[in-house]
């Protein structure tokens, strides 16, 4: 038995995304700032005449960022409103992962990050955490 | 589900029909003689009937059968409209209503075949009843006409189908011609479609015209058509979303009707602006937030005749719904002439259900303590009646009316009834809007700088301002820290939109300003922008619920170039810069210059005394209230005094003081109220009339006192309030009472106390003289500098805002001096909010206090001071 998550990279991070729940993958995206919004919520994309909002997911994952820097890429998630975007470094490859790897949050991950992860997936060569979208948005937005 | 196309047919229109049938049922007892009311009443009914019959839906055909007999004789005359009637026939329209919804759930018609509602109506139908039928004796000439026609239209209820079907066609056929010529029934789900389709289509127009502005004047020419057609069918077609709110009123006359039946009270209901409309989306959501307000004027509004009667006022009571357009709103006013809200039996609810604690509540205004029933899990319902139903509280009501972006207030005259006052933005799709860009930096560290564009609804616009050089000097005015600019001779505040964002720091001032100039709600504004661009046609795209915190926004857009902007919200804008419907200004007339002066939260004491109706103090300087009989009251060096708790009291009689007339004596009569006022040792009592309340408010003097013995005047909860001057008081009590110190030491030491406002300042010098300091005063840098350097100093209290000049600069001359730079400087932060006592430069304050926190500060000077030991610290040593 296998599952599929369509997976990217946020901060060095290697992330998974339940396939069922992202809508599409963009490169990088034209945005709006928003003044006075929480410092997770980056701004707000134009999606085929959709106004979607971008959430830094570094940020809200409680991972420090380098101001410079710029996650480039938008995974869109479904969402009631039409759609989040997640801001993340990198896209990765759909992978379908046998159900036996998954394993329980380990107990030594920081508290910030240990919320949002609903599991993670032992693969041969690295670990695949399982991100839990709605709680992430529940953070970015406060 | 029901899959037949027929029947679902049958359900939309009979549904339809129904919904008006409440309403003109209620009209009819009001209107019996109403010919085409009985006439509507009774096609409705027939038109069911016979289609059900169609149908098979037996349970359903029997039921309007009887009905529709009853109607025929109302509308022959043969009967009169009681109120047992007119229930027994409402009675039937609800089993219909359920039978209906039974078949759309289900196919079938339910279980229940109503046969004792039938029973009923069959015997009423015959007379049996005696209750509807006009006695045969009783009216002459009439019975015979009556008995006559009687049989006729018995032998129409037993002929067969036939004739009815001929009816039936006839009738429908007439029905079925008069609505299909005005009307079509569209789903609306299409509609929203529509909706859509004509929102990209008004975008796909702004790029058009935005890519053919220059060049090709043919194109150009096809695109101002374009243009044109675009904006008619925007308007068309918003223009079918809307119905008139009169259709969600439509039932209440039958709920208000029913509900005065079952409690045994007599209410009216009108109606006026039935025909104002909205948007569907919104008529589905005020639907039962309006029922539910109307029940509850109903259920704990409206009073029993009898009770009326004793309030002087009509038996009947009286509920209005009044609908209408104002300013970009659609305004719903619900209003009851019934008890209107106890404020105190809401407070005792409030304090029961745990809520709030009595501390809390004491201090609540009256329209606080209304407002307290929009908190969740708040009923005043002692029993849980069937009417107002268990779980559905003003707060839900103000969720769903929030949730579509308006707004619920309630109004409330005691003992003469309430208002309630729900306010909806026409957010609808499509508005014109000025598009606006500020400059400023988009990181925290401010080092990109981007110009950012905004939309203003241009509803709210009123002009726009443009400002450069010259006149900027004299016409902006920095009134103590909001700018304001005179404009048509009024004073119009400023707001900066990049601060206001907290897009820069920066107070910079540019060569040319300009100045959009705002309508919200009831004040002006002036909010000030870097460039101004051009009106657009937008559509409204509301921002997400993860966005729904920020009330500066009211919704984003996409722009011609196919990025997205954000639509400023004006209201929540002025709010945000400090400058809302009750702003700082307090001045009656614009055109006065306003002094305009920090506002500071404070908990205060407001009393009364002889002719000042309202007076305020400190609570925070309050020590106790207390009540005395008059006798207790004794002289001592001719002063009044009184043995209390172990000292002797000097007493200070208010209102004599004021007056600036001799301390009088406190009367024979009864008791007085006094106001213990005390520094822990020593103590003065102020003889007042009456206390009034503790309010928690922000204090905006209007302007300083020429009596002795008050400060100055301000308004506080809505009311001019008059503020007392302790130390002026106390003065004229006797001597200076004010010496002893809280801690034993050689000499009491001495504070500079720097800050620029009156108020303020006086109240902190009193605090701290009671706390055994003697004080010295300054409102300028420049008068501070001199007192330090003539010496003699112990400590320094700086505002931070010193205007001009800011406590920096004096915390950097104190630094820099020789003699004082030991000093230990205390800055003074007005408001909430931390600030590092470390300046980049390097300098420190020792400690930064919050200026509400007497208490805080205090403590700070003792530390500060006592740590000295008699010697100055060396700064920065802590």
């Amino acid at each position: 038995m296998t599952r599929q998550y369509a997976t990217v990279y946020v901060g060095g991070l290697f992330l998974g995304i339940e396939v069922a729940k992202v809508q599409e993958v963009m490169r990088h995206q034209e945005m709006t700032d928003v003044p006075l919004a929480p410092a997770a919520i980056t701004g707000l994309i134009n999606l085929r005449g959709q106004i979607v909002i971008a959430v830094d997911t570094q940020r809200s994952l409680g991972l420090t960022r380098d101001a410079a820097s710029r996650p480039s890429c938008n995974i869109i998630i479904r969402s009631e409103g039409g759609g989040v975007s997640l801001l993340v470094d990198d896209i990765g490859d759909v992978l379908d992962v046998p159900v036996e790897a998954f394993a329980p949050v380990p107990e030594n991950m920081p508290v910030e990050r240990k919320d949002l992860i609903e599991g993670v997936y032992n693969l041969h060569d690295r670990l695949l955490l399982v991100l839990d979208t709605k709680r992430l948005l529940q953070r970015a937005c406060g | 589900m029901v899959q037949d196309e027929d029947v679902r047919e049958f359900l939309i229109e009979s549904n339809e029909n129904l919904a008006n049938l409440d309403r003109q049922l209620v009209e009819l007892e009001e209107r019996p003689e109403d010919a085409t009311l009985i006439a509507d009443v009774f096609r409705t009914v027939h038109t069911i009937k016979g289609t059900s019959g169609f149908f098979g839906f037996d349970k359903l055909g029997a039921i309007t059968h009887v009905a529709e007999n009853i109607l025929s004789q109302l509308r022959e005359r043969q009967r009169e409209l009681t109120p047992a009637t007119a229930s027994l026939i409402l009675e039937s329209v609800d089993a219909v209503k359920v039978i209906l919804a039974n078949i759309e759930a289900t196919g079938g018609e339910g279980d229940n075949g109503y046969f004792d509602l039938r029973q009923r109506l069959e015997a009423a139908y015959r007379g049996e009843a005696a209750a509807g039928q006009i006695p045969p004796e009783a009216a002459g000439p009439v019975p015979v006409v009556v008995k006559a026609e009687v049989a006729p239209a018995e032998q129409k209820a037993i002929e067969p189908k036939p004739t009815e079907g001929k009816l039936k066609g006839e009738e429908s056929g007439a029905a079925a011609s008069n609505l299909a010529d005005s009307t079509i029934r569209v789903d609306v789900q299409l509609l929203d479609k529509l909706m859509n389709l004509v929102g990209e289509l008004v975008l796909a127009r702004n790029q058009l015209i935005q890519d053919t502005s220059s060049e090709n004047s043919h194109l150009s020419g096809t695109s101002q058509r374009l243009n044109l057609i675009t904006s008619e069918l925007q308007e068309g077609v918003m223009k079918m979303r809307m119905q008139p709110i009169g259709v969600v009123w439509n039932k209440l006359p039958r709920v208000v009707r029913d509900l005065a039946a079952e409690c045994g009270k007599k209410i009216q209901i009108e109606m006026d602006g039935a025909e104002t409309e909205l948007d569907k989306t919104i008529i589905e959501a005020i639907k039962d937030p309006l029922t539910h307000i109307v029940r509850n004027s109903c259920d704990h509004g409206i009073e029993q005749p009898e009770l009326r009667i004793e309030r002087g006022k009509s038996p009947a009571g009286r509920i209005l719904l009044r609908a209408y357009h104002e300013g970009g709103h659609v305004n719903i006013e619900i209003s009851d002439d019934g008890g209107g809200i106890d404020a105190e039996r809401v407070k005792a609810k409030a304090r029961d259900k745990g809520l709030l604690r009595s501390e809390q509540l004491a201090q609540l205004s009256e329209r606080e303590a209304t407002q307290l029933i929009f908190l969740p899990g708040f009923s005043t319902a002692e029993k849980v009646t069937n009417i107002s139903g268990r779980g559905v509280g003003m707060d839900v009501v103000k969720t769903n009316i929030e949730k579509i972006g308006g707004t619920v207030d309630v109004f409330n005259n005691p003992s003469a009834g309430m208002t309630v006052r729900i306010k909806i933005p026409l957010t609808l799709a499509i508005i014109p809007g000025l598009v606006v860009a500020v400059e400023g930096s988009v990181t925290e560290t401010g080092d990109i700088s981007r110009r950012q564009r905004f939309v203003i609804p241009q509803a709210n616009l009123l002009e726009l301002v443009r400002i450069e050089g010259e006149e900027k000097l004299t016409q902006i005015q920095d009134v103590h820290g909001t700018a304001v600019y005179q404009h048509r001779g009024r004073l119009l505040p400023l707001a900066y939109l990049n601060r206001v964002l907290g897009l820069t720091k920066s107070t910079e001032a540019r060569d040319v300003l300009n100045i959009v100039v705002l309508q919200v709600e009831d004040r002006q504004l002036g909010l000030v922008v870097d460039h101004i661009s051009d009106t657009q046609e937008i559509v409204v795209k509301p921002l997400g619920k993860e966005l729904k915190g920020l009330n500066c926004y009211v919704g984003a857009t996409i722009m011609g170039d196919g990025r997205v902007a954000l639509i400023l919200d004006v209201a929540g804008v002025a709010r945000l810069a400090g400058i809302g419907p009750r702003s700082g200004e307090g001045a009656k007339g614009d055109s006065e210059q306003a002094e305009v002066v920090q506002s500071l939260m404070q908990r205060l004491l407001l009393f009364s005394a002889g002719r000042f109706r309202r007076l305020a103090a400190p609570l925070a300087l309050v020590s106790r209230l207390e009540e005395f009989p008059a006798s207790r009251v004794e002289r001592a060096s001719g002063r009044p005094v009184l043995h209390y708790r172990g000292q002797i009291l000097p007493l200070v009689h208010l209102a004599s003081a004021l007056n600036g007339s001799e301390i009088d004596t406190c009367g024979e009569e009864g008791s007085i109220l006094v106001v213990v006022f005390s520094n822990g040792s020593r103590s003065v009592g102020l003889v007042v009339d009456r206390i009034l309340d503790i309010v928690e408010g922000a204090i905006t003097v209007t302007r300083p006192s020429t009596t002795a013995g008050l400060l100055g005047s301000a308004v506080v909860a809505d009311t001019l309030t008059d503020f007392i001057d302790l130390n002026a008081l106390v003065r004229l009590a006797g001597d200076d009472w004010i010496d002893a110190a809280a801690k034993p030491r050689a000499k009491a030491s001495t504070v500079l106390l720097v800050e620029p406002s009156l108020v303020v300042r006086e109240m902190l010098r009193s605090y701290l003289e009671m706390a055994g300091y003697r004080i010295s005063e300054s409102a300028s840098l420049q008068d501070a500098a001199g007192k330090l350097l003539r010496g003699g100093i112990d400590a320094v209290v700086t505002a931070l805002d010193l205007q001009p000049g800011n406590g920096w600069e004096l915390l950097e001359t104190i630094r820099g001096n020789e003699r004082l730079r030991g000093l230990p400087v205390i800055g003074l932060a007005g408001g909430a909010g931390h600030r590092s006592p470390s300046h980049s430069e390097g300098l420190s304050f020792e400690r930064i206090q919050s200026a509400a926190d007497r208490e805080g500060l205090r403590q700070a000077i003792g530390d500060l001071i006592c740590n000295a030991d008699g010697e100055l610290m060396p700064a920065g040593a802590k």
